[in-house]
């Protein structure tokens, strides 16, 4: 039962994905207003969107959470090559699967977003680049695109207009490194995914092929159509100011109802996610940490006390449960937002043993190119591993902290401090289950992470 | 090496989508791996033929990117989620009991060639772990008791049939109406 005063969602993006009168075809979209916004889009000037998704506010959804609109901006226009818009589907930051919603269920609305934002930067070609696991994601994308084509929405001529423009899926092969911007450009040049150095090569001016590119996020792109249908600054009225919108948040790990809900930024707490709307802890279990974006932001401990000055000046003095489920709540408290991967943890899981499952992770999807990570991310790896093993040594937890903090800043791109930032904060938060396992040997813990 | 004529057809046609052929690398490695089931020396030299690249422009390719082979899964290959979320839900547990009931370690081929287990990284569907695939189908919620009929049903080839494991993927690439996934709990 959902009490009187649980926060209500408001699907914005996700609103058809699970009605199950809706389908994923072109004739339902079309029901539904599809394509209409494509349609308003064509009787404005390109620029004219681009200043409606500036006043929007609308911030990336992918995870750095930057503002769209001046990643737009950024767009070198001036160099006279063509222009490439590129939408990340390479959903793959542990905890996260929003994306895969919208894909499998709603193609067409992320093809309406696609193609809008394609006119409003003058793309040339715009390419999807939809994770490998996702064989099905691709295949409906690749059936709503022949759809989309036929009806004249991308492609030739678009809208009988002078503007074309073809979308293309392009399929990965299993790296989360591809999810990295200049990782996927490469990618998507053929190559192996080794991410670029910034600068100079900014997406925005030496992006694939080196000519300027725009990569946005599946949930960014549909925003894009949201923000013209609402206009920017009605959008911007949605959330909080530099919270605007909604977001589609993913529970997962130890609670009674995980899954992908969308709410208003800043309409609710960690706590209400928790307790009103995924239903509370499993039977019997009390909270011990909750990793709030994906696996790469920083740990927060249940147990907390969490103080400090907002943007506005104010200041505030919070529990877990009562940080505010936004861009700049979660930032607030040492950690972030990312891609809104929500990942609970109860008091049965050995934070050893989920560090050791992170650990691994990292290491496998390390891109090998720069030596602190490649050889940190291992060395980290096999720690963990081995203090899960029983041979947990006293001077563990402080071994684990140089190695992370030899990679933190000393990387091409954030895959380092991705892969730093769970070591760190694991430590500084959960250091004495860290030694304990020096002076426990052999406990065998509840559950198996590793 | 030889390929079926769609195959052929089907590279053809992906290789003119890019600006530049090199892009088309890893769709067509994918064309090509779906058919023969692995990328060995010969094929990259065709592939990099066909691209106009050389062979080592291929081959690193397939010894970086987790999803490309140089040897074949079995027939029938299983993916099992290992990253935290579907771990903290029983992932490894799952794993345990596909090893057990199909006879094969995980990062293995059966020696019949039937059953091969992968433990992969996070599949993004992290709120219906533990999660399965076999094949390109996704199985959520693969657990304890769950993953031991699952595991029977495979082994006694019964799976596409069965009414009690449903991969939702399935229903939206059909024609049908959208259905809200399959929930066993």
């Amino acid at each position: 039962m959902i009490k009187k005063n649980t926060p209500q969602e408001r699907r914005i993006i996700l609103k058809h994905a699970d009605d199950p009168k809706y389908s994923n075809k072109i004739g339902c979209y079309l029901k539904n207003d599809g394509y209409s916004m494509l349609k308003k889009a064509f009787k404005m000037k390109p620029e004219e969107i681009g200043e409606e998704v500036m006043k929007s506010g609308v911030r990336g959804r992918g995870g750095a959470g930057f503002p769209a609109g001046m990643k737009w901006k950024f767009l070198d226009r001036k160099s006279g090559k063509p222009i490439y818009l590129i939408c990340n589907a390479d959903e793959s930051e542990p905890g996260t699967f929003k994306d895969r919603q919208i894909m499998h269920k709603d193609p067409h609305q992320l093809i309406e977003g696609m193609m809008i934002a394609a006119y409003a930067i003058g793309a040339k070609q715009a390419f999807i680049y939809i994770r490998a696991e996702f064989f099905k994601g691709a295949h409906i994308l690749e059936e709503a695109i022949a759809e989309a084509k036929e009806k004249n929405f991308c492609g030739d001529k678009i809208l009988g207009s002078s503007y074309s423009c073809d979308l293309v899926v392009h399929r990965g092969a299993g790296a989360y490194i591809c999810g990295e911007e200049t990782g996927l450009i490469e990618s998507l040049e053929g190559k192996r995914p080794n991410p670029r150095i910034k600068p100079p090569y900014f997406p925005a001016v030496l992006g694939l092929y080196q000519c300027p590119t725009i990569v946005n996020n599946v949930e960014t792109l549909c925003n894009v159509k949201h923000v013209l249908e609402m206009g920017g600054e009605e959008f911007a009225k949605i959330g909080k100011p530099n919270n605007t919108g909604t977001r589609i948040w993913c529970v997962s790990g130890q609670v009674q109802k995980p899954g992908y809900y969308e709410f208003e930024c800043g309409a609710l707490t960690l706590g209400e996610m928790i307790y009103d709307v995924c239903g509370g802890l499993l039977p019997g279990r009390t909270l011990k940490a909750v990793i709030p974006g994906g696996s790469s932001s920083k740990i927060l401990r249940a147990d907390e006390r969490f103080t400090g000055k907002l943007k506005d000046g104010s200041d505030f003095d919070w529990g877990i449960e009562d940080i505010p489920l936004d861009f700049d709540g979660p930032a607030s408290v040492g950690s972030m937002s990312g891609s809104g991967g929500i990942i609970i943890m109860d008091d049965t899981v050995d934070m050893v043993e989920a560090m050791a499952n992170i650990n691994a992770f990292y290491a496998h999807e390390s891109c090998g190119q720069c030596t602190p990570c490649r050889e940190g991310s291992l060395w980290m790896k096999k720690i963990t591993k081995r203090m899960c093993e029983g041979d947990a040594r006293h001077e563990d937890a402080d071994l684990l902290l140089s190695v992370a903090n030899q990679i933190e800043g000393r990387t091409i791109c954030a895959f380092g401090e991705a892969a730093a930032w769970p070591t760190q904060s694991f430590i500084a938060k959960f250091r004495d289950e860290f030694e304990q396992k020096a002076k426990n040997g052999n406990n065998k813990p509840s559950l198996q992470l590793i | 090496m030889e390929l079926s004529k769609e195959t052929l057809t089907k590279i053809e046609e992906v290789i003119p989508r890019y600006p530049e052929k090199r892009s088309a690398a890893l769709m067509v490695i994918h064309l090509v791996q779906d058919e023969l089931g692995f990328i060995s020396d010969e094929t990259c030299s065709w592939i990099a033929e066909k691209l106009e690249i050389e062979p080592i422009n291929i081959k690193e390719l397939i010894t970086f990117y987790p999803m490309l082979r140089e040897t074949p899964w079995a027939k029938k290959h299983i993916r099992v989620c290992r990253t935290l979320p579907c771990a903290l839900r029983g992932s490894y547990g799952t794993c345990k009991i596909l090893e057990d009931k199909l006879g094969v370690k995980e990062g293995h081929v059966r020696e019949d060639g039937e059953f091969s287990i992968e433990f992969m990284e996070c599949l993004a569907d992290c709120g219906e772990g533990p999660v399965v695939m076999v094949g390109e189908d996704t199985y959520e919620n693969i657990e304890g008791k769950n993953a031991e009929s699952f595991a029977d049903l495979l082994v006694q080839e019964k799976l596409d049939t069965s009414k009690d494991f449903t991969s939702y993927e399935n229903g939206l690439v059909s024609k049908s109406p959208v259905s809200k996934p399959t929930k066993k709990k």
